[in-house]
């Protein structure tokens, strides 16, 4: 079943006919993704890869009835191509963009509160569903079907999340790469909440960072579903141990993001709520191996006292 | 980006916030001629231009009232080094000072505007303690200190003023002015992309009015695209030479005190490289990310980079590989190595994409070069190949 996208997923690109659209298109359209058509303003009636494109999101919208869209428009122009999706009411909306100005995110952040679409991204790898959907800048080939829901705040240490777990053979239900920006669409939190409602998703593997208190607000989701009986085993990996206190942008951006920030925080505040925190990055599939091992022995047990 | 205290007033001036008459020079002769527009007997402040704080302490701001002070104020503060608790440990060099009207100050207030990352929205901020170390008064005397969550989508309102003048008890009759100071700020930051305002401190005079004594201005970078006016404000003398390399060859660096030079793609698998480097008992000698799209000549220029630093004893590459691929980034590294004859010690794990002809490359190369794909064994490596050189 996995969560958001899957093989029947129709799948339009913004940015379509430009470099980064046309190539991932082509990796998306290799991978297997229903890649059904495309926007770029001005081309409209062309057909690119063998398929329409359009000149807006809504005349995609009208023409294909479109599930979901990928966005691979420059930094300037890109809160305006996803408040374009948001005005067609794209159910999902996935912007790999990078550079994007911390202003317009804000804005479009507010925008999404009241607005029935779900954004994935900016700056962020995307979004796959081994052997089903691809949408983003993701090697495909490291991912396998499986039980391991991913969701990070990273690029490529998703892709080293991925191949572990890949080659510990648990495979992967969803992968989903929110993003390292501030301002950004889906949360930790949100994700987790689809990962707990999906039956495929045996465990999870979540990548967090320094900085923000995001990771605490997810612990705190999985304590609460913990509280509930409901169990799915988390392992957890967060970045930047090591890094020295950031390099803070003046004295009153430094109040307000406030402690909570460092790695050390974050794992002690996850572990705390049940959390498997990996020290080392080289040990995140072999955590959900043994986490996966001992779930799966419990239930045995609890089976024959049945 | 940061930019200096004059550009911050200019900008001021052009959005409305009240300065102080004032002259930038880059000599001391520019200075001695631009001070015969001054009455010095009431006094000119002298002030040092660089993008650090803590300018006053250490010496970089001075009053003076006579040709003599003048002299003595300019001739020891220009061409020197400054050194503050936030300038590097050797400290930055004067290359221009302003000089600044005075005033009669009735009382001195913090004020200023930044993002609310947590709450999504701007905030400003302010104090009646004007001219202190803010981060001080919030933990001291945090009933000082006064939090206006402005939301994008709603903006500025006549409200927010109100709440202002209120919790500063400004005097009816300055009300006014200072709820346009707010509209300026407001108006500078949401059109200017910038991402911190900090006026430390804003004065009222003893004749009402309301002046931005310091302007301190930072910008998002990410916003410079569409503001080539505010791009043109960069001082590359503000920031450590090879990181500024490294930003004119789009590589995102940091430098820290440790030995293991790292070349990673990827915010977050940079980190976890330093993080598993120190697990094994060394420091990283910094973060490098080539970014998704690294060419040969990127990867050439962030060898280049690291191997500058002096501290380096060793080199881990950790790269995993998507769009970019590993074949070209082994050829990267192999024609760096030979371009820039490496004499360090270098480990290299790659995976992902074309890993295959991408070992093999290397293997091939007969430059002495560890090739590691378990990215803990690669760690290991790296760290006693560093302890035994």
């Amino acid at each position: 079943m996995a969560i958001l996208v899957d093989k029947n997923t129709r799948v339009i690109c913004q940015g379509f006919t430009g470099k980064h659209g046309t190539f991932h298109s082509e990796q998306a359209l290799a991978y297997g993704t229903n890649l059904v058509g495309g926007v770029t303003p001005g081309k409209g009636g062309a057909t690119h890869l063998g398929l329409p494109v359009f000149n807006t999101v809504k005349d995609a919208r009208d023409a294909l009835n479109v599930d979901a869209t990928m966005i691979y428009v420059p930094a300037a122009y890109a809160a305006d191509a996803i408040f374009e999706a948001m005005d067609a009411e794209i159910p999902l909306i996935v912007c790999i963009t990078e550079g994007i100005p911390v202003q317009d995110m804000m804005r479009v952040n507010w925008a999404l509160r009241t607005s029935p679409s779900r954004l994935i991204g900016p700056n962020c790898p995307g979004i796959i569903t081994p052997n089903q959907c691809k949408i983003g800048i993701m090697p495909g080939f490291i991912h396998v079907p499986g039980k391991i829901g991913i969701v990070s705040r990273s690029g490529t240490l998703t892709y080293e999340a991925v191949d572990q777990t890949t080659k510990h053979n648990l495979g992967q239900s969803t992968c989903v790469g929110i993003g390292g920006d501030p301002f950004k669409g889906m949360g930790f939190v949100d994700v987790l909440g689809l990962f707990w409602q999906d039956p495929e998703t045996e465990g999870i593997l979540m990548v967090g960072e320094i900085g923000g208190d995001e990771e605490q607000q997810a612990a705190d989701f999985i304590k609460s579903q913990y509280d509930k009986g409901r169990y799915k085993p988390v392992a957890s990996f967060i970045a930047g141990q090591s890094a020295p206190p950031g390099r803070r942008m003046g004295h009153a951006g430094a109040i307000i993001s406030g402690a909570g920030g460092s790695a050390r925080e974050k794992m002690d505040y996850m572990e705390k709520c049940g959390i498997t925190v990996c020290e080392s990055p080289a040990v995140l599939g072999k955590t959900m191996f043994d986490l996966m091992q001992r779930a799966s022995l419990q239930q045995s047990r609890r089976g024959i006292h049945h | 980006m940061h930019i200096h205290e004059y550009q911050g007033k200019a900008l001021f001036k052009e959005y409305g916030i009240p300065t102080l008459e004032g002259k930038i020079a880059f000599s001391r002769q520019d200075a001695l001629s631009a001070v015969k527009d001054f009455d010095l007997a009431k006094g000119v402040v002298v002030k040092a231009q660089i993008h650090a704080g803590g300018r006053g302490k250490a010496g970089g701001v001075k009053v003076t009232r006579d040709m003599q002070s003048f002299e003595n104020a300019v001739d020891s503060i220009l061409g020197k080094t400054l050194i503050t608790p936030q300038t590097k440990k050797e400290g930055q060099l004067v290359r221009a000072i302003y000089l600044e009207d005075t005033c009669a100050i009735k009382q001195e207030y913090y004020l200023s505007m930044t993002l609310d990352r947590k709450n999504k929205r701007y905030m400003v901020i302010a104090s009646e303690a004007g001219g202190m170390n803010i981060e001080e008064v919030a933990e001291k005397e945090p009933e000082k200190i006064l939090y206006l969550g402005i939301n994008p989508i709603i903006g500025l309102q006549p409200f927010h003023g109100r709440r202002l003048v209120n919790f500063l008890k400004v005097p009816p009759e300055s009300y006014g002015e200072l709820t346009q100071v707010l509209q300026g700020m407001y108006t500078l930051f949401t059109s200017l992309d910038a991402e911190l305002i900090e006026i430390n401190p804003i004065v009222l005079t003893e004749d009402h009015h309301w002046v931005a004594l310091d302007a301190k201005i930072t910008f998002d970078d990410n916003g410079l695209i569409r503001q080539k006016k505010v791009a043109f404000l960069f001082d590359e003398n503000e920031v450590d030479p090879s990181e500024l390399k490294a930003q004119q060859f789009d590589l995102s660096y940091i430098k820290l005190d440790g030995t293991i030079g790292c070349m990673v793609n990827g915010a977050g698998l940079a980190m976890a490289t330093m993080d598993i480097v120190a697990q094994h008992g060394a420091s990283p000698a910094n973060f490098l990310d080539v970014g998704g799209g690294a060419t040969q000549e990127k990867v050439t220029e962030a060898f280049k980079i690291i191997v500058a630093d002096r501290d380096v004893k060793a080199i881990f590459v950790n790269i995993f590989g998507g769009i970019m691929r590993c074949d070209i980034i082994a050829q990267g590294i192999v024609a760096a190595a030979n371009e820039i004859n490496l004499s360090v010690p270098l480990v290299v794990r790659l995976q992902g994409t074309n890993v295959d002809q991408g070992r093999k490359i290397l293997q091939e190369s007969g430059l002495k070069i560890t090739s590691e794909d378990d990215f803990d064994a690669a760690a290991r490596a790296v760290v006693s190949l560093a302890k035994g050189a």
